[in-house]
């Protein structure tokens, strides 16, 4: 307790250096905390737009099918399957899906699209594509219309009402082909898909392809912060691994994993750089403190005050300054990640491009999570305890006889 | 029975390509209550001699016994914890925590010691009395002039109940009547509470004080006188 004291007011005669020290430390915090809430906030946003409310964390497919993706690689719907992954631990939802290839023709025009059949109820559930509707209406249940993305709808002039012609080789290269009118017009987080998919219910592409009763695949969406790899391996053994493959979100999508990964380490970079700026800092106020006090720590040495005793001190000054630098930019960080939370940075320009490119929306609402202060704040309490040991070994090495010269 | 005894002892340093010899064979026997100044030229070894006798440096040669003990061959982290117990210690100058009042000055000591709390506060407010620094127990060394730390400095030094108290030139930096003040109370606890004093110095006003004389010269002691 003393000791706590005694270091507590040696903080606080150089002010001004302290001060400055601690003001480093708290900057440094926060840059790295908000950075890093930003960039991963982007990335959770990205990966809940593409995995969260489309693909699911967790497909099935009959094995073969995610290398090559045909009619033929279908699987018969299970009722049994499909309850026994819904009981398991930690799904929140399993939705089927048969997804297929047609040419759409319109007046003259004519362009490639990809069918998606959906159960509309539980498609809604799984990624509430109701909210989507920007014209029009949502399916019902045994809906002979189809909803298409927003994107066909604006080049091809198309609008709620209009009739299309789809046609296509269906299952077992029979010819498929229809006529289907357009009930609702969809606005779709990537616009890869905005500018492509036409849904319709599960029943009418099954009718279209002539697939009876066959899907393509189940997508599983699972409770906030659950674990896939945990999920999976609890699936697993339900399934026959000689019919199905069962993958989670990084195998399906290697692109959107490495897009992350390259972003994420110029990120990492930055906060490296960052991390090293400090050290010098902090490194650079423990040698001045050492040299200022050397005389000091001999008297103290010379009445009998042990050299433990002395580092303990030394210590718990250099502790107290990262605490105070480091829960300072922790708590300056909240409000702000709080409002960008709630106000997402919207980018422009080039980032933004390549974003849409891939689909993202370029909105980079911060990640709240508790994890990224945790991760800096600790970082930092190591890095200035890591350069304390030269405070420690400064004092190891003094002698009584330092306070006799001056 | 003598409180410190040097036998022979000789101390070279080597720091340099030329060895220096400081102390050339120092014999002296220093008793309890006795109120001693070691005095000689600038270089002739007096804070060697009592670096040694306080336990800060060793000698090259002979030995070193105080109250009863041989000292002479400890561990640094043993002299630490003799130093601790045994000796009182008054410095030049910059004696003082800087951050901490007069009064958690002289309790420190005691502090290390590990004594409780109401002890250290009454015998630290009693020898700040005794020193004449009733009125500074809050102040910090800043705000105390030179005289007055060097004084706190003697309490601290007294704080834990030392055999002896060693002061290398405590007064080197003070004024005449600082010079005097701080010297009165030296005496005044040397004779009231048998308190012994070993301390250097180059000021005729203070050896003029000093019940016994050392003179050093060239390492070696060239007269000792009882006055
Ligand atoms: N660390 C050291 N390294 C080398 N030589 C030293 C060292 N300390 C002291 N000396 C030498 O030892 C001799 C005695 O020095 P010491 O400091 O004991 O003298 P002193 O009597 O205290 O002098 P002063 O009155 O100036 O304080 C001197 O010649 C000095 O140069
Ligand atoms: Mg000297």
């Amino acid at each position: 307790m003393f000791y706590l004291r005694l270091a507590w007011k040696n903080i606080w005669r150089n002010k001004r250096r302290s001060f400055i020290t601690i003001a480093s430390i708290l900057f440094a915090v926060f840059f790295a905390v908000f950075m890093r809430s930003m960039q991963l906030g982007m990335y959770a946003k990205m990966i809940d737009s593409v995995v969260g409310s489309y693909y699911g964390y967790i497909q099935i497919h009959s094995k073969g099918y995610w290398e090559e993706q045909s009619l033929d690689n279908t699987f018969e719907r299970s009722a049994h399957l499909e309850k026994e992954i819904k009981t398991t631990k930690d799904v929140v939802s399993c939705v089927p899906r048969l997804e297929g290839f047609a040419l759409l023709s319109f007046g003259e025009q004519v362009r490639g699209v990809s069918l998606t059949g959906i159960d509309p109820n539980e498609e809604n559930n799984f990624s509430s594509l109701k909210n989507k509707i920007t014209k029009g209406n949502y399916l019902i249940q045994e809906d002979k219309g189809v909803l298409i993305g927003e994107g066909i709808a604006e080049q091809l002039k198309l609008k709620c009402g209009d009739s299309i012609a789809l046609i296509s080789q269906g299952y077992h290269a029979v010819s498929a082909g229809g006529k289907y009118t357009i009930k609702g017009i969809v606005k779709l987080n990537s616009s890869r898909m905005n500018n492509s998919t036409i849904f319709m219910t599960l029943g009418s592409l099954q009718e279209f392809y002539g697939t009876g009763n066959r899907i393509s695949a189940l997508a599983i969406n699972l409770k906030e912060g659950s674990n896939a790899a945990n999920v999976m391996a609890a699936i697993n053994p339900k399934l026959n691994v000689q019919e199905y493959e069962i993958m989670d979100w990084t195998e399906m999508l290697p692109e959107l994993v490495q897009i992350i990964k390259a972003d994420s380490s110029g990120g990492e970079i930055m906060v490296l750089i960052l991390y090293m700026v400090i050290s010098f800092g902090i490194f650079g106020t423990i040698l001045m403190m050492i040299a200022e006090r050397k005389y000091e720590f001999g008297i103290l040495l010379s009445i009998g005050m042990s050299r433990l005793r002395i580092i303990t001190v030394v210590l718990l000054e250099s502790i107290m300054i990262a605490l105070l630098g480091v829960g300072g930019g922790v708590l300056f960080s909240r409000p702000f990640l709080y409002y960008f939370n709630a106000n997402p940075i919207t980018l422009t320009g080039k980032a933004a491009d390549t974003l849409r490119k891939f689909g993202f929306e370029p909105e980079m609402p911060t990640l709240l999570d508790f994890s990224i202060p945790l991760t800096h704040g600790s970082a930092v309490m190591m890095i200035s305890l890591f350069l304390s040991l030269y405070s420690v070994f400064s004092i190891l090495k003094l002698k009584p006889l330092e306070a006799s010269k001056r | 029975m003598s409180l410190i005894q040097v036998t022979n002892v000789h101390r070279v340093y080597n720091e340099t390509d030329i060895p220096v010899s400081a102390l050339k064979g120092v014999n002296l026997s220093i008793n309890e209550g006795e109120f001693t100044a070691i005095v000689g030229p600038s270089g002739s070894g007096k804070t060697t001699l009592l670096n040694i006798i306080g336990g800060l440096d060793s000698a090259t040669d002979g030995s070193l016994e105080v109250a009863g003990k041989n000292i002479t061959h400890l561990a640094t982290n043993e002299l630490i914890d003799f130093r601790l117990n045994n000796i009182g210690f008054v410095f030049q100058a910059y004696n003082l925590i800087p951050v901490l009042t007069a009064k958690e000055n002289v309790e420190f000591i005691m502090l290390l010691q590990g004594w409780e709390k109401n002890k250290r506060e009454q015998r630290a407010m009693q020898l700040l009395e005794e020193v004449g620094l009733k009125e500074k127990v809050n102040s910090k060394p800043s705000q105390m002039s030179g005289g007055q730390q060097q004084r706190v400095a003697v309490a601290r030094a007294l704080a834990s109940h030392p055999k002896f108290v060693l002061a290398d030139e405590p007064t080197a930096n003070l004024d005449s009547a600082s010079t005097n003040n701080l010297l009165d109370i030296m005496v005044e606890l040397n004779q009231r509470e048998q308190m012994t004093f070993v301390f250097s110095t180059h000021d005729q006003r203070v050896i003029d004080r000093a019940r016994r004389v050392i003179t050093l010269e060239d390492g070696q002691i060239k007269s000792d006188i009882y006055k």
